[in-house]
């Protein structure tokens, strides 16, 4: 067993600043960008910020919604769809976006970097 | 070894047989070679018609055509057989290639027969049976349109093709005139009581009928062909064409002394077989019992009887049903069966209505119990459940079946039919073919039945049994919209109407299920927005919107946006100019002119938009809603301010329709035009709604496209002055925004309509359905509401905000976005795709 490295939680945005059924992106220290989601529920998601398909890093403004019953986002590009949960590509399962450890804490999004 | 088939012809009948064997011959024990005159892959001669509508011979290509990746199909295009020689068993061709056959099929088809009339080799004259000779039609039709007026033309022929051909010559916008020399139009397949209906209803299409005379000479007088009919009439003509039978290619089988038919056609026996064992013919070239058909359903069966007998089966010829339906420019024809009534004994039953333009007639036994056959004209709904009857007791009174009760047959329904009931005549699929591929094959929509089953994939009129069928056996046709929502666009429009819902969360709640996607978050959005809802970006609507919306700009392929101010009419001044220029050089913007007569600037960041549309609307810009389905431009010409030809101020109009319809969200995007005359420098036909000038008032042309599926817009009011028009024009968009599909432009719409253009007529002109107060008081809410986007999201803070790169660092442009330069501006650097991650 390896051990695990240490999570740090690291303060991106006030819950507020994404609207309900939106996303925004995030960019980290060392220009890694982020998608960042809250859905209807205000639960919040993160994955890759990066289109697989486009290349483009527009992840963050695609349409939410569920498709059979998963949370996904859809490309703003060529509309594939993005299990926001596992960042699996629901139209091609081939195809995946990295997903980031997030929480919310005092309404406000921390995400988990190791 | 495997023995090789050479076909000869590559038509529909001769592709269907290469399909037909490839697909029984598992073993590979055949290899086949195909010579075809023509240079494109086997088409659908059948909707020869519709090339017209696209001009794109790809929409007509048979399904596997080209036959790729099958290495025992070799397909030679534009290489005809010009010799056989049956002793050595080779084919010689155009090209000089000599083919040797273990087994050799022709399927040569048929040539138009041009009847001896004195100058029909002059040029403008033409036949109609491919689309080469469509091309050629059309390029004499158009140059007959540079002049003015419009063009008129003759169809030789009143029969099936020759009507079809009037249709085609209508479409391109040329007055037809159809000579007949029988006394009625289609002998073959109406009565008189029938032809005299056709007669007035394809006269009321703009067509002119000559019945009963015959063209005698075409004489060419200054440019012009003028043709003299034998009961003295003169016609002044652009073009000709000569639809007057057709005549089967049996020349080649001829010269290689193969027995055919006294008036024409390869003989074979039941079998398909030639005088020669090793030769097979089929399709319109054979003759089989002394006749040759003349339609495809027989050629297909005659098709799949040879790859049987190649394979070592014993099929024959079950006979054919020589039933026709067709639908000219919007007229119902059917006639089925023993349409003349020709059995001994048998008794006709005929309802005329002269006031619905209806002629019904059923031909049956002498004891009244066994259908026989039949005519329909004017409305042929009951055809398909009708034909598949015929040499079947009744399940009624003959009467009572053709009594117009509703549009159905008196309740005939697919239902009543039993399970060796022909649905599909074209590809002879039964009744318990298709339940049995619905059933056990898991077929639940049409598609899927015309994948697994053939059925409705030629001429198309059995697709509505199909769809009976479907629902008889249980499954429940889809119009949702996605899986959201089992409704409509439409039906979700007129919920979202009358219910007075504001909110896309409502609707789904109350209405639908699941949190919505990508496919109806947009749509309701707009249907919210064609209503008036506000600013488009107003709390939840935000997160409806495509990005492009969302961000007022349309996504480029780097993640960057594109800025669109409008520019009604194409008409600017050169401040503006100057502001445009001096906005694109500040932010380093790529610029370029539009096809829409505007200009775009490429290339801005998300959190550039806000600062670049200030210095816009500062100086008297607004929206383009180039990233909108909304009303895109209004192209215009330069019409009569400046044009010496210009009859009418088309900039002038095109700027006050731009600036009534700017901002309305439609079901996809709309586009319009005005020129200033018949010449058409805007490409007004092009376009969704166009105008044209005349001298009197103005033309109004809707339904035009210039995308994927070209077609030009259809005439819908003529010479009205600009009330009458903005009048006719807020109906009809009203009413498409009313009851199109999602992402359904004008065209794919009306052609969709049922009753096609005369019914949209009759509804947003003669108010048939009393809708045009209301739809006129909806347009007029728009207007007046209408408020610029951009200027609505620079006086608000909170939606200002939204407009950042990055959430935790404001400010920060994008650091994956980087440019180059080409030809002196800036591009952006194309960007990788990230290798999968594997899984
Ligand atoms: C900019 C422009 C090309 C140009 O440089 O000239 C253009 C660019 C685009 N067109 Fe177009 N079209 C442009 C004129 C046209 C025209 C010509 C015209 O309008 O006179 C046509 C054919 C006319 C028609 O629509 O009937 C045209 C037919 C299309 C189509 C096919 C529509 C169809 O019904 O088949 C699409 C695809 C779609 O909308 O689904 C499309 C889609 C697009 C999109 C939006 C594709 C996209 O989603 O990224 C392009 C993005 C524009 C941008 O980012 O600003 N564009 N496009 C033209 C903008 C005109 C304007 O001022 O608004
Ligand atoms: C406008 C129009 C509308 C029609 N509508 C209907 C309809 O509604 N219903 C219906 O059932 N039928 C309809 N038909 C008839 C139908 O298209 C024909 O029955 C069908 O195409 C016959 O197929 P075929 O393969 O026998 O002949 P074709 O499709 O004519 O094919 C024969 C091919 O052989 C080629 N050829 C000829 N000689 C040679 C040679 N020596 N070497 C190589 N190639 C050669 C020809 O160029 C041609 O491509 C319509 C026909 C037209 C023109
Ligand atoms: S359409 Fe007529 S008025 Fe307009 S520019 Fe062309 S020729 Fe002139
Ligand atoms: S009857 Fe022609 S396609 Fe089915």
């Amino acid at each position: 067993m390896t051990a695990l490295a240490e999570t740090v939680w690291v303060e991106l945005c006030p819950l507020e600043s994404i609207a309900r059924e939106q996303g925004v992106a995030a960019l980290l220290p060392d220009g890694t960008q982020v998608a960042v989601f809250r859905t209807h529920d205000d639960a919040v998601y993160a994955l890759g910020n990066q289109d697989p398909f486009s290349g483009a890093w527009v992840l963050s403004r695609g349409i939410l919604g569920d498709i059979a019953g998963v949370p996904v986002v859809a490309s703003p590009m060529h509309k594939q769809h993005f299990d926001l949960r596992t960042g699996v590509c629901v139209d091609d399962e081939t195809v995946s976006v990295p997903t980031y450890p997030v929480r919310v804490v005092d309404a406000t999004i921390l995400l988990g970097q190791t | 070894m495997a023995r090789t088939l050479v076909v000869v012809g590559n038509g529909m009948v001769g592709h269907r047989l290469v399909q037909a064997l490839r697909d029984r011959d598992a073993a590979g024990a055949w290899r086949v070679v195909v010579f075809a005159e023509e240079a494109r892959p086997a088409y659908d001669r059948v909707a020869l018609t519709s090339y017209v509508d696209t001009w794109n011979p790809l929409a007509l290509q048979l399904d596997g055509a080209e036959f790729d990746g099958d290495d025992r199909v070799e397909l030679n295009l534009g290489d005809a057989v010009v010799g056989i020689d049956r002793q050595a068993r080779t084919v010689t061709t155009a090209s000089g290639r000599v083919q040797a056959y273990d087994t050799l099929a022709l399927a040569t088809g048929s040539a138009p027969f041009v009847p001896p009339v004195k100058g029909s080799d002059l040029p403008g004259c033409h036949v109609y049976r491919t689309i080469d000779d469509l091309d050629a039609i059309r390029d004499t039709a158009e140059r007959a349109r540079t002049g003015l007026g419009r063009g008129a033309a003759m169809v030789v022929g009143g029969g099936l093709l020759g009507l079809e051909a009037a249709k085609a010559l209508r479409d391109m916008g040329l007055s037809p005139h159809v000579v007949e020399f029988a006394p009625r139009l289609m002998p073959l397949q109406v009565d008189e009581g029938g032809g005299a209906l056709l007669k007035r209803l394809i006269e009321e299409l703009d067509v002119t009928v000559h019945a009963g005379t015959t063209a005698t000479v075409i004489e060419e007088d200054r440019g012009r062909l003028i043709a003299k009919l034998t009961n003295g009439v003169e016609l002044d003509l652009d073009l000709v064409v000569f639809s007057a039978g057709i005549r089967p290619r049996d020349q080649l089988a001829r010269a290689a002394g193969l027995t055919v038919g006294e008036r024409g056609g390869i003989v074979v026996d039941s079998g398909c077989r030639t005088s020669d064992p090793h030769v097979y013919a089929i399709g319109e070239c054979a003759n089989l019992d002394g006749k040759v058909y003349g339609l495809v359903a027989p050629g297909y069966a005659m098709a799949e009887i040879v790859a049987d007998r190649i394979l070592g089966g014993a099929a024959t010829f079950p006979g054919a049903d020589m039933s026709t339906k067709l639908k000219l420019m919007g007229v119902d024809v059917a006639s089925f069966g023993d349409a003349h009534a020709t059995e001994e004994g048998a008794l006709e039953v005929v309802f005329n209505d002269a006031v619905k333009g209806t002629y019904r007639k059923l031909v049956v036994s002498n004891d009244a119990k066994t259908l026989l056959g039949g005519i329909l004209v004017g409305d042929a709904n009951d055809y398909a459940t009708l034909r598949p009857m015929v040499g079947r007791p009744l399940p009624g009174d003959p009467g009572a079946l053709l009594a117009p009760a509703g549009g159905s047959g008196g309740g005939v329904g697919v239902g009543a039919l039993p399970d060796e009931a022909q649905i599909c005549s074209c590809n002879a699929v039964s009744k318990g073919d298709i339940s049995e591929a619905i059933v056990v094959g898991g077929c639940d929509d049409v598609t899927k039945l015309k994948a697994c089953t053939k059925a409705g994939t030629s001429c198309g009129s059995c697709v509505p049994m199909l769809k009976q069928l479907l629902t008889v056996c249980g499954v429940e046709q889809s119009k949702a919209l996605c899986e959201h929502f089992d409704q409509s666009r439409a039906e979700l429009f007129e919920i979202v109407r009358v219910t007075g819902i504001t909110t896309f969360s409502d609707l789904i709640g109350k209405h639908g299920s699941g949190r919505g996607c990508d496919i109806c978050k947009p749509a309701v959005a707009s249907i919210l927005a064609s209503l008036g809802n506000g600013h488009i970006l107003a709390g939840e609507q935000a997160s409806l919107q495509d990005t492009n919306d969302r961000f007022l700009a349309n996504i480029q392929r780097n993640g960057t946006y594109s800025v669109v101010p409008r520019i009604p009419g194409g008409e600017i001044t050169p401040e503006k100019l100057m502001v445009i220029a001096q906005v694109a050089q500040d932010y380093g913007l790529y610029t370029k002119i539009t096809g829409g007569q505007r200009i775009d600037l490429f290339g801005a960041t998300v959190d550039q938009l806000p600062g670049i549309w200030k210095r816009l609307v500062d100086a008297g810009f607004e929206s383009g809603h180039a990233y909108g389905k909304a009303l895109r431009t209004v192209k215009s010409c330069v019409g009569s301010t400046w044009c010496r030809y210009g009859v009418q101020d088309s900039v002038g109009l095109a700027v006050e329709l731009e600036l009534r319809y700017r901002g309305l969200r439609s079901p996809h995007k709309l586009k319009s035009a005005v020129s200033g005359c018949a010449r058409e420098c805007a490409e007004a036909r092009g376009k969704d709604f166009g105008v044209i000038a005349t001298e009197n008032g103005w033309n109004l042309y809707v339904g035009g496209n210039g995308g994927m599926m070209p077609r030009h817009a259809d005439l819908l009011v003529s010479e009205v002055d600009k009330e009458t028009l903005l009048k006719v024009i807020d109906r009809f968009l009203m009413f498409y925004i009313r009851t199109a599909d999602r992402l359904q432009r004008t065209s794919t719409w009306l052609d969709a309509m049922e009753g096609g253009l005369d019914h949209l007529r009759d509804v947003v002109v003669e108010d048939s359905l009393g809708l045009c107060a209301e739809l006129e008081a909806q347009m007029a809410e728009h207007v007046k509401g209408y408020a610029d986007e951009w200027a609505g999201v620079l006086a608000d803070p909170e939606k200002l905000a939204r407009f950042t790169s990055f959430v935790n660092a404001p400010g920060t442009p994008d650091p994956t976005i980087t440019f180059r330069e080409e030809r002196g501006q800036r591009v952006p650097v194309l960007l990788g795709t990230p290798e999968v991650i594997a899984r």
